[in-house]
């Protein structure tokens, strides 16, 4: 009895600890932001300056959020049809045969490789082969890096919606193959509607997963501080504008860059309860 | 009737069946373009890096970049390795791991026994939401709290808080769906036999469920590995191996962006994400092969 | 008398030497039967007798998993179903599963019209009301939800649901009804209503019941067939093989011996 009770509080406590973590982050993150808050007011968000010169000190989050969003709107777009596909192939097409669970293998792995070798592989392979095709800016960009991103968001995009895709229960495809519905048509009016949620989620979470991304992509953007002005310009984004500038940051800078990393973890925050809540509706 | 039957012999079907092979060719092409990264990646990897790996790479500290560029100029190996970087990142991921596990196993575990309660929603709500924290965020968290607090200065330590936040929402998930898929009759069973109920955790649900507690543990790890943002914040990096966790350390991945970012180190690049690259890859497919198992 | 009609009438479906396997384990074992018009016949037998896989093949439904091989003819008003196109076949062919499987994003409305709108026929806005109108009023629903054509066919009750989805078959005047336990997910209210309903089609339509339920095929078959593993062990009307079974095997089944 009396152990029984020891053990439930200690899995409370514990399960507490979790809550004051995620209370502490938000603490430490807002209090570190005061200052360039202070400084800039809400003017932070929608200011283009960055300017680090001692005296003259001005920092403004949107070329970073511009370049954050960009980068991860264009990945999305260009992993859709890929991850689309692949979804298809292994959920639908190729279910439970053996080459969709080698490809199944193989699309995991690419959640395995690490961000910094995407970044390597990007700058050594991937941008030579885009200047060959006459890219200017030495190949880099937001277009770059939105295509490495791009493959690096496959796996997370197509897990979620093959799972759903493969639970679209057999009996309601049959019937519709047996009123003469072709494959296509048997994916497109009844697997596609019924999977439609899971599948929205899916990306969702993919594209929260694209917003936070940092080495690949500081790699290969071309970490420019003001706001890009098409898909092939140069720009920058919030996790790589922290990684690169906080080894020489300190007093606004430093609190500026804490501010950014505060509102990068509102974004994906907002964005990965979206893709929970439909999930769950889903249920 | 009639009309039904002129209606029903209507035939678009050539076009549609055309339609049909088009698409699932399309399906074909753009599934293997998706998985061609991965393949190009590891080729690049193996062909670039495989020259360099030797006992010497992986028991030699880093050279400094004169050295480096000595042996380049004399069209040499460049000598030295990156035992500093290993040793670094066994000492963060070990520590991560300690710190992670409890904690994340025994929420895993209060959300199981507390299924549809208003506490456990909110705690599994926040996990969720911690597990989509960009890393570079944690390692600012990591930098407010250990760097600037405990260990004041850059660290191992503070390097591992922040890979422990990152595995932590990991191992809740895993354990509460691993627990979920035992059967109840098993909890019940130990229960009715008048066993304490932390007995029941430790003797009949852990054990039970234990593959797939390091199914998820070992995935966990394999995430953080390669992990390089975090790290830039707060273990920083050494040329020397350390193992004293309030002073920098160094890290295969940390050690990636320093050969990346110095143009004489460049052949230990490859080998170094070679290294990287192949103990992610074990992991990740020892993990699976154990989930499979498990099935 | 009406029997000595039914008997000269040519028949509608022929199964000459048919035999399925899969990956060589042959579910369906050389099976000739004619199934006559306008009849309800009964396919009966234990649980992994072929008996499915013999109903599925009349639309060629079976062809949807891999490694199978087909062998013999079915002819379907003398044509080889098996050099026809599947899609245009499965339009005469409807078909009715285990369990109710309206789908679940479409209204009833748009359930009911289902096989039009997948097979891209082009139809006006007052034939599709008809033969909205028409199926669901042949299967006696069309009182019940006329005034909520336009709801989910998912909100329906299961005796509803399965209703619906025979109208969904009927929907293309099909000419045979292939039907797979339609009511093994009812309860014993709705299975009677759907019974009573069957035999109410059956003036119109030919109808294939693959049934576990004896009682079921006694009460409104007029042909049953009795299968065990794979092979068709004995054929007639349902009245003769209930009371004077030939075979040793189909009189263990029917008392309960096995199965």
């Amino acid at each position: 009895m009396n152990s029984d009770k020891i053990t439930k509080a200690v899995l409370f406590s514990v399960s507490i600890l979790i809550l004051m973590l995620a209370a502490g982050m938000v603490y430490s993150l807002v209090g570190g932001a005061v200052p360039a808050f202070k400084a800039f007011g809400w003017q932070f968000i929608f200011s283009g300056e960055w300017n680090p010169t001692e005296g003259r000190e001005e920092y403004g989050a949107l070329p970073f959020i511009v370049g954050t969003l960009m980068t991860s709107f264009a990945a999305l777009l260009l992993c859709l049809p890929l991850s689309f596909s692949t979804s298809l192939f292994l959920g639908e097409y190729f279910r439970g045969t053996r080459v969709a669970r080698i490809l199944g293998i193989l699309v995991d792995l690419l959640a395995g490789i690490p961000s910094i070798v995407y970044g390597l592989w990007g700058f050594y392979v991937l941008r030579p082969a885009l200047i060959e095709l006459g890219f200017g800016g030495r190949g880099f960009g937001i277009f770059t890096a939105s295509l490495i991103l791009a493959i690096m968001i496959i796996p997370y995009a197509t897990s979620l919606s093959n799972e759903i895709i493969s639970m679209v229960p057999n009996d309601l495809k049959e019937a519709a193959y047996s009123l003469g519905a072709t494959r296509l048509e048997v994916i497109a009016t009844v697997t596609i509607p019924n999977a439609r949620s899971g599948i929205v989620a899916g990306y969702i979470l993919a594209f929260g997963r694209a917003l936070g991304e940092t080495m690949a992509v500081t790699m290969l953007v071309g970490n420019t501080n003001v706001v890009p002005s098409s898909f092939f310009d140069t720009g920058n984004t919030m996790a790589s504008v922290i990684a690169n500038q906080f080894g020489e940051a300190d007093g606004l800078k430093l609190s500026s860059l804490i501010a950014i990393g505060l509102l990068l973890f509102l974004i994906t925050g907002i964005i990965n309860a979206v893709g929970k809540l439909i999930i769950k509706k889903m249920n | 009737m009639e009309s039904i039957q002129a209606l029903k012999n209507q035939d678009h079907s050539s076009g549609r069946l055309l339609k049909d092979k088009l698409v699932l060719i399309g399906v074909v092409i753009l599934s293997l373009v998706t998985i061609s990264p991965i393949m190009l990646i590891i080729f690049k990897l193996v062909m670039e890096g495989y020259r360099q790996i030797s006992l010497d790479f992986l028991i030699q500290n880093t050279p400094d970049t004169f050295e480096a560029m000595t042996a380049v100029a004399n069209g040499e190996k460049i000598p030295g390795g990156i035992a500093n970087g290993i040793v670094g990142t066994l000492v963060m991921v070990v520590l991560a791991a300690v710190i992670a596990i409890p904690v994340g196993v025994l929420t895993g575990i209060y959300l199981y026994e507390n299924q549809g309660k208003m506490m456990a929603n909110l705690t599994r709500n926040v996990s969720d939401i911690l597990q989509g924290v960009p890393s570079i965020v944690l390692g600012l968290i990591s930098y407010l709290w250990v760097v600037k607090h405990v260990t004041s200065g850059y660290s191992a330590l503070a390097g591992s808080v922040s890979l422990a936040i990152m595995m932590l929402p990991m191992i809740v998930r895993s354990t509460e769906e691993t627990l979920k898929m035992i059967p109840q009759t098993l909890k019940e069973a130990a229960l009715a036999l008048g066993v304490p109920y932390h007995k029941v955790i430790l003797r009949v649900l852990v054990p039970t469920g234990f593959s797939g507690l390091l199914t998820g543990i070992l995935l966990g790890i394999s995430r953080i590995l390669g992990e390089t943002a975090p790290l830039l914040l707060t273990a920083l990096g050494s040329s020397r191996i350390n193992l004293d966790i309030s002073e920098p350390t160094s890290a295969i991945p940390l050690l990636i962006w320093e050969f990346y970012n110095d143009p004489n180190m460049i052949d230990l690049i490859w080998s170094s994400s070679l290294l990287l690259m192949a103990i992610v890859l074990i992991l990740n497919i020892v993990s699976k092969q154990l989930a499979g198992k498990r099935n | 008398m009406t029997n000595t009609i039914a008997e000269v009438k040519k028949p509608i479906l022929s199964i000459n030497d048919l035999s399925i396997a899969y990956d060589k384990n042959y579910a369906v074992k050389n099976v000739s039967v004619e199934i006559k018009k306008n009849t309800v016949t009964a396919i009966m037998g234990p649980s992994g007798c072929g008996k499915s896989t013999l109903l599925r093949a009349l639309n060629r439904m079976h062809e949807l998993y891999e490694n199978i091989s087909t062998e013999g003819e079915v002819l379907l008003n003398d044509s080889n179903i098996y050099d026809m196109s599947p899609i245009k076949l499965r339009r005469h062919m409807g078909m009715v599963f285990q369990r109710p499987n309206p789908f679940p994003t479409m209204s009833i409305y748009d359930n009911v019209i289902a096989g039009y709108k997948l097979n891209g026929i082009r139809t006006k806005k007052k034939e599709r009301d008809e033969i909205v109108e028409r199926s669901l009023r042949d299967v006696a629903l069309w009182d019940e939800v006329k005034d909520s054509l336009y709801k989910k066919g998912t909100f329906l009750s299961g005796g509803q649901q399965q209703r619906l989805c025979i109208a969904r078959a009927l929907a293309f005047s099909p000419e045979v009804i292939l039907m797979d336990e339609p009511t093994s997910a009812l309860d014993p209210i709705a299975t009677s209503k759907v019974e009573d309903l069957l035999v109410k089609l059956k003036e119109n339509y030919t109808i294939v019941l693959v049934t576990h339920n004896m009682s079921q095929a006694a009460r409104i078959s007029d042909y049953s067939l009795f299968m065990y593993l794979g092979e068709l062990v004995e054929y007639g009307k349902t009245k003769n093989m209930f009371t004077n079974p030939i075979d040793p095997r189909t009189e263990e089944y029917l008392t309960g011996k096995f199965g």
